[in-house]
């Protein structure tokens, strides 16, 4: 991220959310909120003055609820740019109408407590999505507590307990008590690979990530001792299988398979019955804590940005690439590009992967002034066209557009034409046009008679 | 021809990147599938415009096989709906006209369905081979003659 933000032919815009789409591919006119953040980026020099003084206090949303920010803060300390955002929900300024402790503090007098959203028009050859996914929220799983038992937590929870910034500066203890667990169960497969959930899909991350929780648990807490409840062991990237046998055999991992039925709280500690389908038995793990390999779903807004941007979704909100083998970064609108989960659940090396895919295929239509194309598109003989506009309606990639011409006598008149570099050559339109007037090269009405013709002989 | 050496000769739309495939693949696979079936590829179900099976039925083909891909699967996100409404409407015209609903049909046969291909040309043609030959327009045209 610091790498790209001090790269000349890079502009990050943080904060901002595209707003409306048009054009198309090579000119693709864009509208971007960048949203007020109330702070000035030119002026704020970074030093924190601002958020160790501000007086309210908010769970933050990147320990997951965990730890606290401020009204005005910086999401995570690698964030970039290093400049604070004034949380308008929160900040005293806003809910009482006074406070302005940080504008009195900043040296800079960076804070603005009347900026405003900027709206940024500007034309871009290519669109890259990379939005990313959303956590399954676990609180459907009545069975594992529904939220209530405040020891069990998602695999997400645990990572931030890891961390050396995280809430608990890298300190592995119960949110309830503040205790090192003793006894960790984990939960593979929660929100994944279950149709009565609506997640009939595996989420390709979790395996991966509980082994890796579990190798991290034992290194942090060596008395620990880690037991997990899994459906399979899918383990098909390079390397990994060796690295879930290692977990097991020099990280003592218990690997269990079979799901677990219930989970409920006796004294301080938390009862896991589950099934070992491998020894046909039950089980009962007495746990300190629970930590649910939670898995990956659609953004919950992935709907309105794929509307925007004009590319298809599938039935679980992921956007859909326009060929499953040949064609995975691509999608049906020419010159829109997929990278990364918003696509389908990948881990960090296939969303590089998918990225680096995504960066050559726009570089290599940068590269040249022209774009070579399959020459069998639609064209239209505007002289008997009847403005119906039928075809509009049917063709999938919005290629045919209005026009306005001007006349040699001056006159203006609005004519439809077919944007040659966003017809795919499906010719819907051309069996849809009542006064025949669109054509597809190739594939006309003419050739179709004539070939019929010869094998109707 | 003879009518007791009559063979069916039908016609095949088939969609460039399902059934089009299956009918190769099925062929590579060396399955059997009739030899009444001519085929024409199209880039989509979609572009069949109701004209092309009007025409071939014109012109003495026996039947008219529409075939493209599993709803949902569509290259094109929606050619193949757009061919089932026309499909629909245009099915009504024929029944009105007095065509067997045997001689036009529409299937959805993806790529790798390399046998279904060759099941489903099968059928059709049997079917068209049970209804007989379509003397329809071609009585009409020696009226006319
Ligand atoms: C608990 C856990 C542990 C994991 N551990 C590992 C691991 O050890 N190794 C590994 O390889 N993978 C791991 N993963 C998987 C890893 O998180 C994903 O592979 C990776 O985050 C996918 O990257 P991405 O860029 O596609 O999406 P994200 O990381 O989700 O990034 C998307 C970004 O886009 C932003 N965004 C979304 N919508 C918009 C919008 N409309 N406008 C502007 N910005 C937007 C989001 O704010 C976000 O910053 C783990 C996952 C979990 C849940
Ligand atoms: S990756 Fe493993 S834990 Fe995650 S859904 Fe797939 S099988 Fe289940």
């Amino acid at each position: 991220m610091v790498e790209s933000s001090q790269n000349d032919n890079i502009e990050i815009l943080t904060y901002s959310e595209v707003e409306e789409v048009g054009g198309y591919i090579g000119n693709f006119e864009v509208k971007i909120r960048k949203k007020a953040r109330l702070v000035d980026l030119e002026k704020c020099t970074g030093c924190g003055t601002c958020y160790q003084k501000c007086p309210v206090k908010v769970p933050s949303e990147f320990d997951m609820e965990m730890g606290m920010r401020k009204a005005i803060y910086v999401p995570f300390p690698q964030a970039v740019p290093n400049v604070p955002v004034i949380d308008k929900e929160h900040c005293r300024m806003f809910t009482k109408g006074k406070c302005s402790i940080c504008q009195k503090l900043c040296q800079a007098d960076a804070i603005d407590y009347e900026q405003e959203d900027e709206i940024i028009e500007d034309k871009f050859g290519a669109i890259v999505v990379a939005t990313g996914y959303d956590l399954f929220d676990a609180s459907v799983y009545g069975e594992y507590g529904g939220g209530r038992f405040k020891d069990v937590i998602s695999g997400l929870q645990l990572e931030r307990l890891i961390s050396p910034s995280g809430p608990t500066g890298g300190h592995i203890i119960r949110p309830s008590d503040g205790k090192e667990p003793k006894n960790v169960v984990f939960i593979q497969c929660v929100g994944s690979r279950d149709v009565e959930k609506g997640r009939p899909y595996c989420s390709n991350v979790c395996c991966m990530y509980t082994a890796k929780h579990a190798v991290l648990l034992k290194e942090h807490l060596p008395e620990v001792q880690t037991n997990i409840f899994y459906m399979d062991i899918r383990s098909p990237g390079k390397n990994y299988e060796q690295f879930v046998q290692r977990t097991m055999e020099q990280f003592g991992a218990l690997y269990i398979r079979g799901r677990v039925s219930k989970i409920y709280q006796r004294g301080d500690k938390l009862i896991v019955k589950g099934a070992d389908t491998l020894a046909a038995c039950q089980v009962e793990v007495e746990a300190d804590m629970v930590v649910l390999a939670t898995g990956i779903t659609a953004r919950h807004d992935s709907k309105e940005v794929a509307t925007k941007l004009g590319i298809p979704y599938d039935e679980f909100g992921f956007f859909t690439e326009l060929h499953p083998k040949l064609a995975p970064i691509e999608t049906v609108t020419s010159g829109v590009f997929l990278t990364g989960a918003c696509q389908a659940p990948k881990d960090i090396p296939d969303t590089v992967a998918s990225a680096s895919g995504a960066a050559s295929k726009v570089a290599a239509l940068f590269s040249s002034d022209r774009m070579s194309m399959a020459p069998l598109v639609s064209t239209i003989d505007t002289s008997v066209c009847s403005m119906c506009k039928a075809c509009m309606e049917v063709c999938p990639y919005g290629a045919i557009q209005e026009e306005e011409i001007t006349l040699r006598d001056g006159t203006k008149k609005k004519q439809l034409t077919v944007l040659e570099s966003v017809c795919h050559g499906c010719g819907a339109c051309v069996s849809t046009c009542k006064s025949s007037c669109i054509m597809l090269r190739g594939m006309t009405d003419e050739q179709i008679f004539d070939e019929l013709m010869a094998v109707a002989q | 021809m003879e009518e007791s050496n009559w063979e069916p000769k039908v016609i095949g739309f088939l969609c460039h990147w399902c059934s089009y495939a299956g009918a190769d693949l099925s062929g590579s696979a060396r399955l059997e599938y009739p030899h009444n079936i001519r085929i024409i590829r199209i880039p989509c179900s979609g572009r069949v415009d109701p004209m092309f099976i009007l025409r071939a039925l014109q012109n003495g083909v026996d039947g008219v096989l529409v075939s493209g891909c599993h709803p949902g699967d569509c290259h094109y996100q929606s050619g193949n709906f757009h061919a089932r409404r026309k499909f629909a409407v245009i099915n009504r015209l024929l029944k009105y006209v007095g065509i067997e609903p045997e001689r036009v049909q529409f299937s959805w046969v993806a790529a790798s369905e390399g046998p279904k291909m060759a099941q489903v040309i099968k059928e059709f043609v049997e079917g068209v081979r049970k209804v007989g030959p379509n003397r329809l327009f071609k009585d009409e045209k020696k009226d006319g003659e």
